[in-house]
């Protein structure tokens, strides 16, 4: 074990960090402004991988297929916003949690109704294809380093647009009074319309941007819906900086974990046993983690008390 | 009123009467993973078998979705056999499902015919008269890489698979044949598509040869991860992570990959020839390794059927265990724990034309059975 080993480790945890960032950034949002608990978040990284899948086969370039993946969740987004989740706003959170498992189970389903059930090609451009040394001992892969760049260039554009524009007043104030708002002269609906979709398309972009090295198949967001709520918890709920600093968190904790752990345990155990408990106790690292912020601060990190 | 109750007694007679006449008539209950992750390897099971049964009018098959989790096949498999009363069960996919379903279903009189899960503990203490496995013991694929690693002359070998039944006889197959040393195992979680950490740790292993056993869409993932990350040393697997469900979404990334399968389209008997042209016109696709099983599972169904009443249970017995029937993968019987003797091949992934696909380099191991025959007491 050494030390190159866990630098490349540490960018891996950072790599998996940012990706889960842009899941959990439009569900804390959604959860924040709306009040909304939306499970199926997952299915707008599948769309977006789905749809990033479609257009890269149609025409061949990644570059298009990342911008399909965002527009078509988008649209997605802003279809079932206007036509199934506005109606859950004043409900309370158990219908929300049985309508968006509804949806998860009527997209999944639409979209292997399309496309089949058999995984998607979708592969990275070439000219991110292979590795970059970064200094003369590590070599890291082109790919990795791109969505590390891409989480935090997204992270900063949403910083300056919740602080900075009038969007960002407004989402703010929605998210602090939402009577007040709609008194003030702000078209509330159209508001939630929109930070629906911003939400769903940074989900879809993860989704073309993961399903590029990983696969396109149906069902591939819920796994990461998990860890998205996951983060959201520890981070604080409807907090972006939250979201943020707990998704490096989660990642961190979860690649180190789960690799270092099992080593770790070589030293008192025989290996094979090693091995397997190591990877078991490694997959409930992060959940171990947020129980203990939630011990310390019970509503997350940078949550409101 | 006493005219409804003579119908209904009527209806009562006609009905069972038909139900003596149809001895010859089976029931089969099909779980398996039609719906989320996994899911193609349910359809290709279930396609590969109804193709098989195809015209048979004494077959009729109630197909449920597990949904890849092992309560949902315990609540369907329940169900099938208390109010569906089916005779046969079939099509799991998955070890940990397997086991949940398997041991109180052979149990309960009922036969399981397994067209792909065949964890150890099914195959040795775990035996049962009553159930069948058409596919392989889980090891066997691995025996074969394992083989095969030492003939391509690997001395030191990095493997991984998840941790969950079927990875640990994976790993377990794998060491038993190769003579070399490891440089490295892992156990990822099950279901996990990201391996940049578990592909840093091979980078760092001095490994000379990758063995690995992610079956669906994990080996999609970790294949496209590996060769982006520019390491160059050579791969062995099941046919799991190559099969021709999974090939177009892995790319060029598998080519010229070495993997093990005990089937392959290009295995020539005109039993295998007619089912690759079959699926063919059928679904409009390639079959793959799954679809294979389901296939020789439906066709021992069907002659197990011509020899014996489904509810003579001895003599059916005494009928699947002769496993009469030509297979796809030519030779094949069941050795005293009922579990697959057939050869196992070493495959190469291949171009025709555009379309990724498999050929046959070599046998890797021939008329193969399983190491755990020796600790089923049946």
């Amino acid at each position: 074990m050494t030390s190159i080993l866990f630098f490349e480790q540490l960018l891996n945890g950072i790599q998996f960090g940012t990706m889960l960032f842009l899941m959990s950034a439009g569900l804390t949002l959604i959860f924040g402004v709306m009040g909304l608990i939306n499970l199926a978040h997952g299915s707008f990284y599948m769309i977006g991988a789905f749809s990033a899948a479609l257009i890269a086969g149609l025409t061949g370039s990644f570059w298009l297929a990342l911008l399909a993946s965002l527009s078509g969740a988008a649209i997605a987004g802003v279809l079932i916003e206007i036509l199934i989740i506005r109606r859950l706003y004043r409900r309370d959170h158990l219908d929300q949690v049985l309508a968006t498992f509804a949806l998860i189970l009527l997209l999944s389903e639409g979209v292997r109704w399309c496309f089949g059930a058999f995984p998607l090609y979708l592969d990275i451009p070439e000219n991110l294809n292979g590795t970059l040394p970064i200094s003369n001992d590590i070599i890291y892969s082109k790919y990795r380093l791109f969505i590390i760049f891409m989480g935090l260039l997204i992270a900063t554009g949403l910083y300056i647009l919740i602080t900075k524009t009038r969007l960002g007043v407004r989402i703010r104030a929605g998210q602090n009074d939402r009577q007040m708002i709609s008194a003030l002269g702000v078209d509330i609906s159209k508001l939630y319309t929109i930070v629906f979709a911003l939400g769903a398309s940074l989900a879809g972009l993860a989704g073309a941007m993961i399903g590029a090295i990983q696969s396109v198949e149906v069902g591939m967001g819920e796994p990461i819906l998990i860890l998205a709520f996951v983060v959201i918890v520890i981070g604080g709920i409807g907090s972006i900086k939250g979201a943020l600093i707990g998704s490096i968190l989660v990642g961190v904790t979860d690649t180190i974990g789960r690799i270092f752990l099992p080593e770790l345990l070589k030293i008192f155990m025989e290996p094979s046993s090693a091995t397997s408990v190591g990877s078991s106790i490694g997959s409930m690292l992060i959940y171990i983690l947020m129980a203990f912020v939630l011990i310390i601060k019970p509503s997350g990190l940078f949550g409101k008390t | 009123m006493k005219k409804f109750t003579t119908t209904l007694a009527a209806l009562l007679i006609m009905g069972s009467a038909s139900s003596f006449a149809d001895g010859h008539k089976v029931k089969v209950g099909m779980i398996t993973t039609l719906s989320g992750g996994g899911s193609g390897l349910g359809i290709d099971v279930r396609d590969g078998f109804m193709l098989a049964v195809k015209g048979n009018k004494n077959i009729s098959v109630i197909t449920k979705d597990d949904q890849r989790k092992p309560d949902i096949a315990v609540q369907l498999a329940d169900k099938m056999i208390q109010s569906d009363k089916v005779d046969v069960l079939t099509g799991i996919i998955w070890s940990n499902l397997a086991m949940a379903v398997v041991p109180a279903t052979v149990n309960q009189g009922k036969f399981y015919l397994s067209p792909n899960a065949g964890p150890s503990k099914l195959a040795g203490k775990g035996c049962h008269k009553n159930y069948f496995n058409v596919a392989w013991q889980n090891d066997n694929l691995h025996e074969a890489a394992g083989g095969y690693a030492n003939s391509a002359g690997f001395k030191n070998s990095f493997i991984l698979a998840p941790n969950y039944p079927a990875g640990k006889d994976a790993l377990t197959g794998y060491k038993r044949f190769f003579k070399g040393s490891l440089a490295g195992e892992i156990y990822t979680k099950l279901g996990q598509k990201d391996y940049a950490a578990e592909i840093a740790q091979i980078r760092a292993s001095g490994a000379d040869s990758v063995f690995f056993f992610l079956p669906g869409g994990m080996g999609i993932g970790f294949m496209k991860q590996f060769s982006q990350s520019g390491i160059k040393l050579p791969v062995v697997g099941p046919a799991f992570s190559f099969d021709q469900g999974i090939l177009k979404a892995v790319g060029d990334a598998a080519l010229g990959v070495k993997n093990t399968s005990q089937w392959s389209k290009d295995i020539d008997n005109p039993a295998n020839k007619k089912f690759v042209k079959d699926f063919q016109s059928e679904y409009g696709r390639l079959p793959s390794l799954y679809a294979s099983q389901g296939y020789d599972t439906g066709k021992l169904l069907v002659s197990a059927m011509s020899k014996a009443k489904v509810k003579d249970k001895d003599k059916f017995r005494e009928a699947l265990r002769k496993a009469d029937f030509s297979s796809t993968r030519g030779k094949f019987s069941f050795d005293k724990n009922h579990h697959p003797i057939q050869d196992i091949y070493v495959r190469e992934v291949i171009k025709e034309g555009k379309i990724l696909t498999n050929k046959i380099v070599s046998v890797g191991l021939k008329d193969h059975s399983n190491a755990y025959v020796s600790e089923c007491k049946m």
